[in-house]
C-alpha cells in the first residue's frame, strides 16, 4: 500500500445521501478476478446521465470527493473503494460512512474523512460554486483546508488506521508479527468448536 | 462480581487474540465463509505472498452469487461468470478448503448453508466477505461482514484485526398482530432508526416478540441488521436455538453437544448490562409492510399511501424521497395496494429458507398467479429444495404458476441470469431496494413472502390480513 500524506487537488461535489455500493459499482461488474480496471464502472448508471456531475468536465482533475451522509452503505464489494481509487480519488469527505466500506477503504489507502454536516456543506458548496478551488486534506495535522486561505477544519480518524495510512503499512504482515499469539489462542479453543474438513 | 456484560461483549472478549494500546483487537475468526465474488482477489494476493489458508478446516467455500438457477447443466449464458466460478474451483482445490460446488447438493446462498449445516453456532466469531453476515447472529453468534481485503486477512492469519463496536439494544415487546412476520418487523426497525441508525453498532434483539420468533425469522431479522447500518445483529441463544442445532452435520455430538449447552448457557445478556443505545418498538404497532423507495427505511404499511416527499420535516429527506419517486416512478398519494406489478421474486438470504417457502406456499396454495406477473421461487439451497419438494411445495407453487428454481442468490442483485429489465416493478422477499440492484431500471419493492405471494396472485399489493387461504 502506498503512503497517504496530503492530498492537494480539485474535489467533486456529489449532494446525495445513503450513496450505496451498487451506485458506485453494480453487481454485474463483480465478476474481474482482478483488483484493477474498475474505475470505468464508477458511478455506472448515474453517469449514463449528462448532468452527472462526474461528467462536467469542470471536474476532470478531481482527486476528493465530497458526499452526504451513510456514503458506502450497502453491501459490502470491496470494488467499491477499488472503483473509487482507480478513477482517481484519493480522498472522500462526507458527514459518515457506513462501517464495511470504512474498513475497506482503510486497507486500500483510500483516505476517508468524517467531518460535521456543516463543515462539508461549507465545503460542498464552495466545490458547486468554484469548481477550480483546490482543497488540501492533511492526514498529518488532521485537517482540511482550501488552498489560499488560512483557515482548516479539522478531523478526527482512528489512530491506527491514520498510522497505517501515512506508513502505507500492510496490516497481514503486521497480524503475522503475532503469529504465537495466535497459536496460543489456537490452543485453547473448546472442542465442540465446528472443524469442516476439505 | 464482575461487572454484567452483553451477548456481544462476552463474545468479543472471549476470542481478543491480541489487544494493544491505540490499535484495534485482533479477533479470531471461528468460521469463515467463502463465496466466489468476494474471494478471488483475496486467494491471488495469498499466492503473490507465497501465503497459505492457516486454518482450511475452520473455511468452507459456495458458490451463489453467479449460479444460473436453471438450465445449469447448459452452457451458462455470461462467460464472466463461469470464469469466476472456475477461479473458485481453483483456489479451493490449491488451498484446501471445503467446498459445496455448484453440482453439490448442499450447495446455496452462504447464509442458508451455515445455519443449515450447523456450523453456525452460539458465541461464535464469523465471517464472510458478504454484508448479509449478519444472517448468523440468528444463532447468538457474532457474525461480521467484510471486505476482499480483510477475506485475505483471515485466509492467511484466520484472526481480524477490529475496532470495538457500540452496543445497541432493540426490544420489541408484545404479540405480532395475524399476518405480520420477522420481515415485517425488521422492515418497521429499520424504518425507525434509519438506514444509518446502527453505524457502528452491533444490534442486539430482545423482548418477549423476538424470543417467540422461529430460527428462521429470527435470521431474517439479523440478516437485515446491515440495511439499518449495523456492524452485526444478533439474538441470544435459547432451547429454540439449541433445538434448531441438536443432530445438524456440524453441530456437535454426544459429551461435545453437553459441554457447548453448558457454554452456550452463559451467553445471554447479564442482568444489568448497559447499551450504548436502546430503542423499543410495541409489535402491536407492526403491519405488513412496502418499500416505496430505493432504501429499505423508506416503507410504509400496506393500508398506506405512497407518501408526499414535501411533508417529510427534514430537507435532506425531502429530496432523497423525490428522487427515489421520480426513479420508482410513483406519486404521492397512490395506495400501495393500488401499486401493480410486473414481477415477483421469493428469495435471497433474507427469505429463502423452508419455513418462508411453507408460508408463501400456504397462500398461493390453489390459485393462479395474475398473467400481467412472471414470478419465480428460488430455494436458498439445494437442501431446502430438496425438503420443500419432500413437502409438495414445489407443485403448490408451479401449479399456481411460479417458476420453481435451483438455488442460488438469484434477483436479489443483478449479477446472475436472474434479473429486473429497466423500468420493471416488482415484489421482493430480498434487503435492498436500491436503484437498479435487481437490474439497471428496475424497480424494487421489498415485502414478506406472504406479501410477495399474494401479490403475485392479484398483480398488485394486497393486504395479507384479508387474504383467503384455500
Amino acid at each position: 500500500m502506498e503512503p497517504v500524506k496530503k492530498i492537494t487537488a480539485q474535489a467533486i461535489p456529489l449532494n446525495r445521501r445513503d450513496v450505496d455500493t451498487d451506485q458506485i459499482i453494480p453487481a454485474k461488474y463483480l465478476k474481474l478476478v482482478e483488483r484493477t480496471g474498475f474505475g470505468r464502472f464508477l458511478f455506472d448508471s448515474w453517469r449514463k446521465d449528462e448532468s452527472f456531475v462526474l461528467n462536467d468536465p469542470a471536474y476532470a482533475q478531481a482527486q476528493v470527493l465530497i458526499a452526504g451522509p451513510n456514503f458506502g452503505c450497502g453491501s459490502s464489494r470491496e470494488h467499491a473503494p477499488w472503483a473509487l481509487e482507480d478513477y482517481g480519488f484519493k480522498a472522500i469527505i462526507a458527514p459518515s460512512f457506513a462501517d464495511i466500506f470504512r474498513n475497506n477503504s482503510a486497507k486500500i489507502g483510500l483516505l476517508l474523512v468524517t467531518l460535521r454536516p456543516d463543515e462539508v456543506e461549507i465545503l460542498m458548496t464552495r466545490a458547486e460554486e468554484k469548481p477550480d478551488s483546490k482543497l488540501v486534506v492533511d492526514l498529518e495535522t488532521q485537517t482540511v483546508g482550501i488552498v489560499g486561505e488560512d483557515w482548516t477544519f479539522h478531523f478526527d480518524i482512528d489512530p491506527f488506521v491514520r498510522h497505517c495510512l501515512l506508513n502505507g503499512l500492510d496490516d497481514i504482515s503486521l497480524t503475522l508479527a503475532h503469529a504465537d499469539s495466535i497459536s496460543t489462542f489456537e490452543k485453547q479453543r473448546p472442542g465442540f468448536l465446528p472443524s469442516t474438513v476439505a | 462480581m464482575a461487572e454484567p456484560r452483553t451477548l456481544s461483549e462476552k463474545i468479543w472478549e472471549s476470542h481478543v487474540v491480541k489487544r494493544e494500546p491505540g490499535q484495534p483487537d485482533l479477533l479470531y475468526v471461528d468460521l469463515h465463509l467463502v463465496h466466489e465474488v468476494t474471494s478471488a482477489q483475496a486467494f491471488e494476493g495469498l499466492r503473490m505472498a507465497g501465503r497459505k489458508v492457516r486454518r482450511p478446516e475452520l473455511t468452507v467455500a459456495t458458490v451463489d452469487h453467479n449460479v444460473p438457477t436453471e438450465n445449469r447443466d447448459k452452457e451458462w449464458p455470461d462467460p464472466l461468470s463461469i470464469q469466476q466460478v472456475a477461479v473458485l474451483d481453483k483456489n479451493v482445490t490449491d488451498f484446501g478448503v471445503m467446498y459445496f460446488g455448484v453440482n453439490d447438493p448442499r450447495q446455496g446462498i452462504v447464509h442458508v448453508i451455515g445455519p443449515e449445516q450447523g456450523m453456525s453456532q452460539p458465541g461464535m466469531t464469523i465471517v464472510c466477505g458478504d454484508s448479509h453476515t449478519s444472517t448468523h447472529g440468528a444463532f447468538g453468534a457474532l457474525a461480521i461482514g467484510i471486505g476482499t481485503s480483510e477475506v485475505e486477512h483471515v485466509l492467511a492469519t484466520q484472526t481480524l484485526p477490529q475496532a470495538r463496536p457500540q452496543t445497541m439494544s432493540i426490544e420489541v415487546t408484545g404479540e405480532l398482530p395475524a399476518g405480520v412476520v420477522a420481515k415485517d418487523v425488521t422492515l418497521a426497525i429499520i424504518r425507525k432508526i434509519g438506514v444509518g441508525g446502527g453505524i457502528g453498532h452491533v444490534i442486539e434483539y430482545r423482548g418477549d416478540t423476538i424470543w417467540n420468533l422461529s430460527m428462521e425469522g429470527r435470521m431474517t431479522l439479523c440478516n437485515m441488521s446491515i440495511e439499518g447500518g449495523a456492524r452485526a445483529g444478533m439474538v441470544a441463544p435459547d432451547d429454540k436455538t439449541f433445538a434448531y442445532l441438536e443432530g445438524r452435520p456440524y453441530s456437535p455430538k454426544g459429551k461435545e453437544w453437553e459441554a457447548a449447552l453448558d457454554y452456550w448457557r452463559t451467553l445471554p445478556t447479564d442482568e444489568g448490562a448497559k447499551f450504548d443505545k436502546i430503542v423499543t418498538l410495541a409489535a402491536a404497532g407492526i403491519a405488513p409492510s412496502v418499500t416505496w423507495g430505493t432504501t429499505p427505511a423508506q416503507s410504509v404499511d400496506v393500508t398506506d399511501r405512497i407518501p408526499d416527499p414535501d411533508s417529510f420535516d427534514d430537507a435532506g429527506a425531502r429530496e432523497v424521497g423525490w428522487r427515489a419517486l421520480t426513479y420508482m416512478d410513483l406519486k404521492p398519494g397512490t395506495a400501495i395496494e393500488d401499486v401493480h406489478l410486473d414481477r415477483v421474486f421469493i428469495g435471497s438470504c433474507t427469505n429463502s429458507r423452508i419455513e418462508d417457502l411453507r408460508l408463501a406456499a400456504a397462500v398461493a396454495r390453489g390459485y393462479k398467479v395474475a398473467s400481467s406477473v412472471r414470478a419465480i421461487v428460488v430455494p436458498g439451497s439445494g437442501l431446502v429444495k430438496a425438503q420443500a419438494e419432500q413437502e409438495g411445495l414445489d407443485k403448490i407453487f408451479t401449479e399456481a404458476g411460479f417458476e420453481w428454481r435451483d438455488a442460488g442468490c438469484s434477483m436479489c442483485l443483478g449479477m446472475n441470469p436472474d434479473f429486473l429489465l429497466p423500468g420493471e416493478r416488482c415484489a421482493s422477499t430480498s434487503n435492498r431496494n436500491f436503484e437498479g440492484r435487481q437490474g439497471p431500471g428496475g424497480r424494487t419493492h421489498l415485502v414478506s413472502p406472504e406479501m410477495a405471494a399474494a401479490a403475485a396472485i392479484e398483480g398488485h399489493f394486497v393486504d395479507i390480513r384479508n387474504w383467503r387461504r384455500n
